[in-house]
């Protein structure tokens, strides 16, 4: 397969791209933020994503989805990127969607009709910490009759406060850090003894503490097998690891073609200053840094498409180098506009705070690098 | 479509086990194991000299030329596979030459059939083997200024000048050149000529470099004869060959940093560092930097197979291999930086036996060079910032 879009994904990105300019520019965001919403993203935008496909784009057409891959997920997480639009996408269409593809028919049936139509909204609940170590979970789900019964508490839950259901991983033999004995659960927010308390991050959007207090739940709220959630879990994070690799090229996109314009039409000492070298050549430097990100994103979504065993790998190459040359996207675009670049009436700030939360979320560079090391054993 | 390659892949798969020797399945240990052809080329070994027979009888030594110049006929589908397969069975390259990754690909652009006809085949067989005159001692990131003179004389030109940075000038048949054939034009003074290296009047002395011995020479013409129909593409348009040729030079540049040889940067380190009881490198701030390129590096590999396919599809902005070279170039020189650190007082050590007379240290040196033939760093940052972000002149 070629590293490129083909036909249909190149049609695919040109309906996204107006869709999500139009119905979600920047705009949207900052009156978001101004009004201090309490959700962090319109729902009827949401419902939109629904209509135009979105939202099903991973699921199965079996389910009523569109059947396609990562690589178009990917597509509409680029445009979400470059327009800084609010939405609980990559958690629910891309994150849930993948766990709930090792799930039974029934929990399927429950979950993917209303995520394919816009009404649904899930979300990963998976770190413990402040810093991404999915491999170590202590929320326990401890064997209750027929069922479990789970406690512990989870962060860094995107848009948990209002999701309508929570991907969870929980311990169900072993300890903290063992590698097998995880179990993931479909657990509704609406249960008795989930409490979710919501907090606004840097970009505006809103990630939730979890706490479960003794949630009790059958058996038919696990994903998969009982102490074998890890294949799936892994298949979930690679997913939304290319996911926001996506996001990133795109948030890169929009911020460097901000800057680009910006330093065409700036004058100092009479010039243009897009017409001297110092800035020439970092806006050159940085171009190649945002193609390489490109490549490793789109090899990640092919390798995951095509489920190469090198799909878990490649999201991490991808997701650090993303990180990596999104952070310098963010950097030289506030820098380049100089003063303007700073105050909140300018747009480009939203870019900067935007990265710095996807460069954190699934693990950010140092966490891949070092995830890629131990794989190679060094 | 899909079928048809995985029938071809099994073929050459099969093809492949049977016709490549064993001994062209192991890495390569130095330069000697290069085949660069060439009438005054010595073959290292008999399985060198049969792998490039072999290959070169099925047109597999340049894949995606058309058959009758000696090429395969392959479509970049099934050359990708080749290449995949050639991979995967660990098969050596049967023939490496600037006729294949620079001139060839302008020939096939430019050249009139009589010319494709006498020289294609030639190089697809490594029977001739091509060095490229370009730069000159007041001519560098400004190519344009070059002062190599080809006088008309009626049926043919009379050359005069200096070259410098001629690789391998001295183990060379041919070579491709630009010179001036009008003074009153900068870039559109230019022609590419084609000459034999053994004409009379041709000469060339090996610069040292700083890391030791090189490729490079300095080559001078002292009224060499050069005939007429030895120009490539039209007399004073030999700058847009040149440029042409320049992004294939620059691909095959920025390779290196994709398909480096010998062990990779962790497997080097883990041999010669200790590790702790993790199994993790015992130099830790090391270990990070390491990873940190070892990144870069595996999307670097993935922006090649992009760029590649991109290429193939004739889907790339012209000014993409400046990308590519500036990139692939930067990151060879961070890759041996690491080696040497990795490395410690081991290979620093010049010419004992233990260093294989300095491999580490006069390789290390020879990458810096890396970034500046083929044009340095800033003139594909220059090109990048003008032509892909069209940024103004200052």
């Amino acid at each position: 397969m070629p590293l490129f879009l083909d036909d249909d994904q190149e049609t695919l990105a040109d309906t996204v791209r107006p869709f999500m300019a139009s119905e979600a520019p920047i705009s949207h965001l900052r009156a978001l933020r101004d009004a201090d919403d309490p959700v962090g993203f319109s729902r009827d935008l949401w419902r939109q994503f629904g209509e135009m496909g979105f939202t099903g784009v991973l699921v199965d057409e079996a389910d009523g989805g569109l059947g396609m891959g990562h690589v178009e997920a990917g597509i509409v997480l680029e445009e979400i990127g470059r327009n800084l639009t609010p939405s609980p996408f990559m958690g629910t269409a891309v994150g849930a969607v993948e766990a709930l593809r090792g799930a039974d028919a029934a929990l399927k049936e429950a979950w993917l009709p209303g995520i394919v139509s816009g009404e649904t909204v899930a979300a990963l609940a998976l770190d413990e910490a402040a810093r991404h170590r999915p491999q170590s979970v202590g929320l326990k789900a401890e064997r209750q009759g027929n069922g479990f019964r789970l406690s512990g508490a989870k962060q860094f839950v995107a848009f948990g406060h209002v999701a309508d259901l929570l991907i969870v991983s929980a311990r169900t033999a072993g300890d903290v850090a063992d590698e097998d004995g995880v179990t993931l659960f479909a657990i509704p927010r609406s249960r008795a003894g989930v409490s979710v308390e919501a907090a606004r991050l840097a970009d505006s959007s809103f990630a939730a503490r979890v706490e479960l207090d003794g949630v009790e739940l059958d058996g038919s709220a696990v994903i998969g097998e009982v102490d074998g959630g890890r294949a799936i879990l892994a298949r979930v994070l690679a997913g939304v690891r290319a996911g926001a690799s996506s996001e990133m090229v795109g948030i890169a996109e929009g911020a460097s073609a901000m800057t680009l314009d910006y330093i065409k039409q700036r004058k100092q000492f009479g010039r243009v200053i897009g017409s001297y070298q110092a800035l020439q050549h970092r806006a050159a430097h940085l171009y190649c840094e945002m193609e390489v990100a490109r490549a490793a994103t789109l090899k990640a979504q092919q390798s995951l498409d095509a489920d190469s065993p090198d799909a878990d790998r490649d999201a991490s190459v991808a997701k650090a180098m993303a990180g990596m040359a999104g952070s310098l996207a963010v950097r030289e675009a506030v820098q380049m506009h100089g003063g303007i670049g700073m105050t909140d009436e300018y747009d480009v700030g939203f870019f900067m705070k935007r990265q710095r939360v996807l460069a954190e979320m699934f693990g950010d560079a140092d966490f891949h690098a070092d995830r890629l090391a131990r794989m190679e054993r060094y | 479509m899909a079928e048809h390659l995985d029938i071809f892949r099994h073929e050459v798969r099969d093809w492949l086990e049977a016709n490549c020797p064993p001994e062209m399945r192991t890495p390569m240990r130095s330069e000697k194991d290069i085949c660069w052809g060439g009438r005054k080329f010595e073959f290292s070994s008999d399985a060198q000299k049969q792998w490039l027979e072999v290959m070169a009888s099925r047109g597999w030594t340049v894949p995606d030329w058309p058959k009758e110049y000696g090429g395969g006929g392959l479509s970049p589908a099934e050359t990708k596979v080749l290449m995949q397969e050639m991979a995967a069975l660990g098969c050596r390259s049967p023939l490496q030459s600037f006729g294949i990754s620079m001139l060839g690909p302008a020939l096939l652009e430019y050249g009139t059939q009589d010319q494709k006809l006498e020289h294609l085949p030639k190089i697809a067989r490594g029977q001739i083997r091509w060095c490229q005159g370009y730069s000159e001692p007041n001519a560098g990131s400004d190519l344009a200024s070059l002062s190599t003179s080809a006088e008309d004389k009626g049926d043919h030109f009379l050359v005069n000048g200096q070259k410098v940075w001629t690789s391998y000038a001295d183990q060379a048949d041919w070579i491709f050149c630009l010179v001036r054939t009008d003074t009153s034009q900068k870039q559109g003074g230019i022609s590419f000529l084609l000459f034999d290296m053994e004409s009379t009047g041709v000469s060339t002395k090996p610069i040292l470099l700083i890391s030791g011995s090189s490729p490079f020479c300095e080559t001078f013409f002292d009224d060499v004869k050069v005939p007429k129909d030895q120009v490539l593409g039209e007399i004073n348009q030999g700058w847009t060959v040149a440029k042409y040729l320049l992004g294939h030079e620059r691909e095959m540049i920025s390779g290196m940093g994709g398909r480096a040889q010998g062990p990779s940067l962790p497997e080097y380190a883990r041999g010669k560092l200790g590790r702790d009881e993790q199994g993790r490198l015992d130099d830790p701030v090391l270990r990070a930097r390491i990873a940190m390129y070892e990144v870069r590096s595996a999307a670097f590999a993935a922006m090649s197979e992009r760029f590649i396919d991109r290429l193939k599809a004739r889907k790339i902005h012209p000014a993409q291999p400046s990308m590519m070279k500036y990139y692939g170039t930067e990151l060879n020189k961070d890759r041996h930086e690491l080696l040497m650190a990795a490395g410690g007082s081991d290979a620093l050590e010049w010419d004992s036996e233990a260093s294989g007379s300095g491999k580490a240290a006069r390789a290390w040196l020879r990458t810096k060079a890396n970034s500046i033939e083929g044009g340095t760093s800033e003139i594909q940052l220059n090109i990048i910032a003008k032509r892909i972000l069209e940024l103004p002149e200052g």
